[in-house]
């Protein structure tokens, strides 16, 4: 039963299959994750949801937001995702100079965004309104504050590719992580879109 | 300094946990001194700690799940005898305390660190395989998987020693864990130990869902995927979708226990039920997590047993996928006494009740796989059997409390125990053992016994019957779970048969300890040469046993369902090829394992409060991920003419044992079936 005649092998020609398509694998692997993600987001948003109004004898939303000051920082976000789009726009033609120009852009603005969200939170704080004040305000901070966190954590990640782009230039790899990147911050762009609406402008009405 | 830890936090004034430590720290000094004695280091860091190669990542899941099994199950031991003695006058063994960290314990080890690492494993090993693919999609992601989930699983032991462990069940109670009602290290450990390993599992589903939609041979088209290929698609979607919400429940505790946030307090705000219902939005699809991959071995085991192309393939896709959806809209039923009224009630009520018609026809697509098969009578077989008659009668007592007005009588009852092990044990252990036996030979080598296996099976069989049995009858008799100690001393005799049932389980697992042993002794007679020793059905038996590193030398071409029978039939297997062709393969890296002992020490200092070593932590699992990511280099290569040696090789071992055999090699002798 054993033979050395090959022709009637049913197999794949090497080449076509061999190497999997590793790039394609990790954006969609990535898309996933995303929507892992949004469905972490949508826990919490349920959470603010319910405890939103919960107010303890405490302050209620339109003590606290204002909104020209959030107008100001949701203008930073939504801009740092425009300039990062620029970025990748560079990177698609293979332009390292312009790609890192509007990564440092996005990277700055971003950058403005988390530290307006910290004086803002500072000042909330500072005025005996913690998180531990009340059932709404643990909400607050924690939906609003998981948004931030991830936007820091973006931006570690930005500074490491502007690293890598540095250092390795626009290998594929590289481009690959850029994309990943780019997902993930025009993804906070779009929950911050729900965090502005649900939390700030809901809150002041 | 060392924040909350102190040289008291060791509990010395209490000789079973002392006994239990040093039991455990002696074993581990054992294997430690063992493995430096015969100067295994080097290899154990080579080819297992540092690996990235799916098979032996899966083999080292399901040995943490094994080791986990003993301790949960000790539990579970101390559990029935304290019942069996702490009637009426007699308050037994254990204190009120103590007892509460067992059964806290034990459900979240059996539940989190055994079946989950269990199942992982299995789907590591074989789906690959199953699917023709060389390895996962991302396979250092695996490894830091595996290295999380194991962190999380040693947290959860060290709390045995060093501090408490939590009093407050396996799924919480609020505001029970709040700090003010536990102040105590034991709800931390708990927290953290879930938090890893669910940030491992939530990784692990988006890895088998790229490596299953994306890495198939050619020629399979998803309805011709392995039935346990579509098992552990559907159960990655469901932890995909569900982790995260427990992932949220803890983080939100967290703030609570750690910043005094009101998210579950009954004070300021805080909403109480908010915790059960996020907890079980996990929690229920967490049920079918764990079992619908058992369905897929059970489906595996029956079609390939029975000679007989799986029954309603078609049907058993639809009835899982139909399951998957179904899992997400059930959770309510765990709390239907919180009051949340009659409507609520109802349609949760009527989901739950939904939920047993898949699978309802999933018993009976594996009832008529047998029917009119030539049915071989093995290990695996013997627990797919087990499963099938004990679990139908789960699943009638499950429908039972699906009725809202029912369920309020038996709700909390040993009733409700006795239900949920009768799912879970034969839903879901019996499927993992089965699978355990089934694969063991492809993943090892060689069989694992049938006569020890048979024996243990029926200890797990008979002992699980007079340990549940007796449960349900406790339960109408209004007997609520938890308790340390009784007063009715009408319900002492069932807690004495039900121990009596502890033990005779006991006796199973030692039995399978002894076939592992056997087994291992006698390998050189019971090596499976031709790599299919089943006679099986899919791709995972075109392989040698064990795999070469590459698993398929030449990545093979599906046309149907059963594709390596298929190919059987057609007689193009064990051929060679033109030539051979270079194999690209991730490297191994210790990067995984760096980043479980990181995760490990920040678990560590969270639960103690050691700030200066969490923060250190957590920049060192950062640190390590940056660097690793930065890595362009990851794949070896191993050349063609390694291929054509190692598959050389083989085709000499699988005609030797070809020629040995009356049935041409493709059933080993034993398992023909008589007459």
């Amino acid at each position: 039963m054993m033979t050395t005649d090959t022709s009637t092998i049913d197999a794949v020609t090497p080449g076509k299959f061999e190497h999997p398509d590793t790039i394609a694998n990790q954006a969609f692997g990535f898309w996933l994750y995303l929507m892992s993600d949004l469905v972490l987001f949508a826990t919490i948003f349920a959470t603010y949801a319910v405890l939103g109004r919960n107010y303890a004898g405490g302050p209620t939303g339109k003590d606290l937001f204002h909104l020209p000051y959030l107008f100001g920082e949701t203008m930073l976000l939504l801009f740092s995702s425009g300039t990062c789009g620029l970025a990748m726009l560079a990177v698609h033609k293979d332009k390292r100079n312009p790609a890192m120009r509007w990564l440092a852009v996005t990277f700055l603005l971003g950058l403005g965004f988390i530290a307006m969200e910290i004086n803002e939170f500072h000042h909330i704080i500072l005025d005996g309104n913690g998180p531990d004040r009340s059932g709404f305000l643990s909400a607050f901070f924690t939906l609003v504050g998981t948004h931030g966190a991830h936007v820091s954590f973006g931006l570690i990640w930005m500074g490491v590719m502007i690293g890598q782009v540095i250092t390795k230039g626009l290998t594929p790899p590289v481009q690959s992580r850029l994309l990943r990147l780019s997902l993930f911050w025009h993804f906070l762009d779009i929950v911050w879109v729900g965090v502005f609406t649900i939390v700030y402008l809901m809150g002041v009405i | 300094m060392f924040g909350k830890l102190s040289v008291s936090a060791i509990p010395f004034d209490q000789p079973i946990v002392m006994g239990a430590v040093g039991g455990a720290s002696v074993l581990a000094l054992v294997i430690l001194a063992l493995i430096t004695y015969y100067g295994k280091w080097p290899y154990l860091w080579k080819e297992w700690l540092t690996s990235v190669d799916h098979k032996r990542i899966g083999i080292m899941y399901i040995i943490l799940a094994l080791v986990m099994l003993l301790r949960g199950f000790s539990d579970a031991v101390l559990m029935r005898s304290q019942q069996a003695l702490a009637a009426g006058a007699s308050h037994g063994y254990l204190s009120p305390e103590h007892f509460n960290q067992i059964f806290s314990a034990h459900g979240s080890i059996m539940i989190v660190f055994m079946a989950m690492p269990f199942l992982v494993g299995l789907m590591n090993i074989v789906v690959p395989q199953q699917i023709g693919a060389r390895d996962v999609a991302f396979p250092f992601l695996n490894s830091v998987s595996l290295w999380l989930t194991t962190a999380g699983a040693l947290l959860v032991m060290v709390s045995l020693g060093v501090g408490e462990f939590s009093k407050t069940g396996w799924t919480g109670i609020s505001p029970l864990f709040e700090k003010r009602y536990s102040p105590g290290t034991g709800v931390d450990y708990w927290l953290w130990a879930f938090q890893l390993a669910g940030a491992g599992s939530l990784m692990t589903s988006i890895n088998f869902l790229v490596t299953i939609l994306r890495m198939r041979a050619p020629g399979m088209t998803l309805m011709r995927m392995p039935m346990f290929v579509w098992t552990v698609f559907t159960t990655n979607v469901l932890m995909m979708l569900a982790f995260p919400v427990l992932t949220v429940a803890l983080f939100l505790l967290t703030l609570d226990r750690y910043l005094g946030m009101h998210f579950f307090t009954n004070a300021l705000g805080g909403n109480m039920m908010m915790y059960t219902n996020l907890f079980w939005i996990w929690g229920h699809p967490e049920v079918y997590i764990v079992i619908l991959p058992a369905f897929g071995v059970f489906s595996e085991v029956v079609a390939t047993f029975s000679g007989k192309r799986l029954f309603g393939y078609k049907s058993l896709v639809y009835a899982t996928a139909a399951i998957m959806l179904l899992s997400f809209t059930v959770w309510l039923h765990h709390f239907f006494t919180m009051g949340a009224g009659p409507n609520v009630n109802t349609f949760f009520g009527i989901t739950t009740m939904m939920i047993a018609v898949p699978t309802g026809v999933k018993v009976f697509d594996w009832l008529f796989t047998m029917y009119r098969g030539r049915v071989r009578f093995t290990t695996p077989m013997y627990w797919t059997l087990g499963f099938l008659t004990t679990f139908v009668i789960g699943g009638m007592t499950g429908v039972l409390m699906a009725e809202p007005p029912a369920d309020y009588l038996v709700h909390n009852s040993l009733f409700l125990i006795a239900h949920f092990h009768n799912m879970l044990i034969p839903g879901a252990l019996f499927g993992f053992f089965a699978g355990y036996a089934y694969w063991f030979p492809k993943a090892v080598g060689f069989r694992l016994d049938e006569t020890w296996g048979k024996r243990a099976f029926w200890c797990w069989l008979i002992g699980f019957y007079l340990a549940f049995g007796p449960l349900y009858i406790l339960g109408f008799m209004g007997m609520p779970r938890r308790m340390a100690h009784y007063a009715n001393l009408a319900w002492h005799p069932y807690l004495i048969i039900a121990a009596g049932g502890a033990a005779v389980i006991m006796m199973g697992i030692l039995f399978q300890m002894i076939q592992l042993a056997v087994s291992i002794k006698q390998r050189n007679a019971t090596r499976d040469l031709t790599g299919d020793p089943w006679n099986g059905r899919t791709l995972e038996w075109a392989t040698s046993s064990p795999p070469a590193v590459y698993n398929f030398a030449i990545t093979p071409v599906v046309h149907e369902i059963d594709a390596f029978m298929d190919m059987k039939e057609k007689d193009v297997v064990f051929r060679k090829p033109d030539q051979y062709h270079d194999i690209y393969l991730p490297k191994n890296t210790a990067a995984g394992l760096i980043n479980g002992v990181f995760a490990f020490l920040f678990g560590f200092a969270m639960v103690w409060y050691i700030w200066w070593l969490a923060v250190l932590c957590a920049l060192g699992m950062l640190v390590t991920v940056i660097v690793r990511a930065a890595d362009d280099d990851t794949d070896y290569k191993v050349s063609a003419a390694e291929v054509e040696r190692i598959e050389h090789r083989r085709f000499q071992q699988s005609t030797a044992a070809a020629m040995n055999s009356p049935a041409g090699g493709r059933i080993a002798p034993e398992i023909v079936p008589q007459g």
